[in-house]
């Protein structure tokens, strides 16, 4: 998990978490990840607002994604990047699709995100696949993944084929402009909430009058 | 302070031999190990209560009360006693019950349990487990305090002029502990109550249990049952011993790597850095569990593992051996001597606690429940 800090200093800064589950070095689905990430600070820059970006290699916690879903607990590396999450103001979350849905590797970490830390986060989907014919997987398979955990998913997703990485891709809404638009959608909806506070699972436990219905 | 074990009583086939128990044989291996623990000079006999396969113990007061007559010194407690699928008309009969029998030598500890189809099993919902742990305590409560109870709820059939039996021993009520790993309402609730709060943190960080336990100890404060570093506070542990600490690694792996829960997961080496498994030589435990009170203050009981993932009796009783010769009476001077006079060595006994009671009835007991019930300390 690597934090880099961007755009104009000012109000208190977003924090933007990227997720990117790609699988060889270096990776296409990283390349998309940052491009939407910089899309994202962009549009925050131009709304007069600064953030914090927070990258989270799913690779990189593979095997402790693996023993949580194991053991019930996290590492403390695959914990501090749940918390990163738990935290986030807003998530680029990108995956590679393989056997027509998002990675196996991609939907592990989304399964050890507690299920109510992402309610109502703005979330800007992104996939990456070898031809164009793999384009709608990222809203049959990952969407519903998000809708599930009651985020607040951007309408936009971004898919990019092997060949937007080069000429022969699409000539009239080309990568560019698609990374623009979605980084923009992001960036508007952070622009108009409050940046979240932290997560205190000890702040919120009812009193035990409340508990025993008294309260 | 309070060393002993606690079992799940799992049934697992030995990996390095391939021979696995059959329900019988492990029932009476934990009686063994229980029996064990006692002549051995440990402190707590803790027994696991399930109702699934490849766990045997289903019924922990009938255990427990065969070892309470086997046995002298040992207080004996459960690991846990579900609080959420058990009838609280039950619980109260039972431990009320066992505690007559083990005059006062025991104590209980409840959990909610995390086996999702047992909650339907015994006609109820996972879901409500917080509401239920909380709704079924305030019950076992009243049947050990109250003579005559007429009581409604949300979870059972309502009771009119209900006497639980046997009335608890000499009229106080077993010593509670509430355990829970992650949801800080059950820190509350032991909390609320003055009762105990253990963390069974075999399989998780340090970093979480000082959370929890800071938690428990502030909210024992707020409700006024004393000061925060004197609420009563247990911990988990897991150990593998031998005089060689390569020794203890070698044979150890096999089981590590096999072993429910954590089996074909995280490596011996990473588990051991992240959790309290220790494996290695007595003084390498030693090291390690002397250090908890650092992170948790001076707690009253530390209860081990040592009895999972297949191993042989022999072996365990090896383990129990090496603690109660090598690793307690070390540990034990350790926390003495470190502990401030005001925090309380043992988790109440059974004497305390009705001397505390017999003081309240005289109007002279310090500190006071939030139901008038006197609370030990």
């Amino acid at each position: 998990m690597t934090v880099h800090p961007l755009g104009r200093s000012g109000a208190a800064p977003r924090r933007l978490v990227v997720v990117s589950a790609g699988i060889s070095q270096p990776s296409s689905t990283r390349l998309l990840a940052d491009r939407l990430a910089e899309a994202t600070v962009a549009g925050l820059t131009a709304r007069g607002l600064t953030c914090e970006v927070t990258v989270v290699e799913v690779r990189d916690l593979a095997h402790d994604v693996v023993n949580h879903l194991l053991t019930g607990f996290p590492s403390q590396a695959l914990s501090a990047s749940l918390d990163a999450v738990t935290n986030a103001d807003g998530v680029v979350a990108v995956t590679p699709i393989f056997a027509a849905s998002a990675s196996g590797l991609f939907t592990s970490f989304v399964d050890v995100i507690d299920k109510d830390a992402l309610v109502g986060t703005p979330v800007l989907l992104g996939a990456t696949g070898g031809t164009s014919r793999h384009s709608l997987a990222v809203e049959h398979g990952v969407r519903p993944l998000f809708t599930y955990l009651r985020a607040h998913v951007e309408s936009t997703a971004v898919f990019a084929a092997t060949d937007d990485w080069g000429g022969t891709g699409d000539e009239v809404k080309p990568l560019p402009a698609r990374i623009r638009r979605a980084g923009d959608e992001l960036a508007a909806t952070m622009a108009g909430r409050a940046p979240a506070l932290p997560a205190d699972p000890f702040g919120d436990v009812p009193s035990f009058e409340t508990l025993l219905g008294n309260g | 302070m309070q060393f002993g074990i606690f079992t799940v009583g799992d049934v697992t086939t030995d990996p390095t031999t391939g021979s696995t128990p059959d329900d019988t044989e492990r029932v009476r291996s934990m009686l063994t190990i229980a029996e064990h623990a006692d002549q051995a000079g440990l402190d707590v006999v803790a027994f696991g209560e399930h109702h699934n396969p490849p766990f045997v113990p289903s019924s922990p007061t009938t255990m427990l009360g065969y070892v309470a007559g086997r046995t002298t010194n040992v207080v004996l407690s459960t690991a846990t006693t579900l609080i959420t699928t058990n009838d609280p008309v039950r619980l109260a009969e039972e431990y009320a019950m066992l505690q007559v029998i083990a005059d006062g030598r025991m104590d209980l500890m409840l959990g909610r349990g995390n086996t999702g189809p047992v909650y339907p099993w015994f006609g109820q919902d996972i879901r409500q487990g917080l509401n239920l742990a909380v709704e079924n305590y305030a019950l076992l409560r009243r049947l050990w305090t109250e003579d005559v109870v007429d009581w409604e709820g949300k979870f059972r059939t309502p009771l009119q002029g209900f006497t639980s039996t046997p009335r608890p021993l000499d009229g106080v009520a077993p010593f509670v502990w509430h355990g829970s790993i992650r949801s800080p309402e059950i820190a509350e609730q032991a909390a609320y109550y003055g009762d105990g709060f253990f963390h069974n943190n075999i399989f998780w960080p340090m970093s979480h249990t000082q959370q929890m336990v800071r938690f428990y100890r502030q909210r024992y404060e707020h409700h006024g049952h004393g000061r925060a570093d004197q609420a009563i506070v247990g911990l988990g542990g897991q150990v593998f011993m031998r005089k060689d600490s390569q020794r203890a690694w070698d044979e150890f792996r096999p089981y590590f790597d096999r072993a429910p829960v954590y089996g074909h997961g995280p490596s011996m080496e990473d588990f051991t850095r992240e959790t309290p498994l220790t494996v290695g030589s007595p003084q390498q435990v030693i090291d390690r569990y002397s250090r908890f009170r650092e992170s948790v203050g001076d707690f009253q009981r530390q209860l081990f593992l040592v009895d999972h993932a297949g191993l042989p009796l022999k072996t365990v009783l090896e383990q129990i051996d090496l603690l109660a010769e090598e690793v307690v009476p070390v540990l034990r001077r350790e926390a003495e001597s470190a502990r401030p006079a005001h925090v309380p060595s043992d988790p109440p006994s059974h004497a305390q606690r009705v001397a505390a009671a017999r003081a309240g009835d005289a109007g002279t007991a310090p500190a006071a429940g939030r139901d008038g019930e006197a609370v030990a300390s």
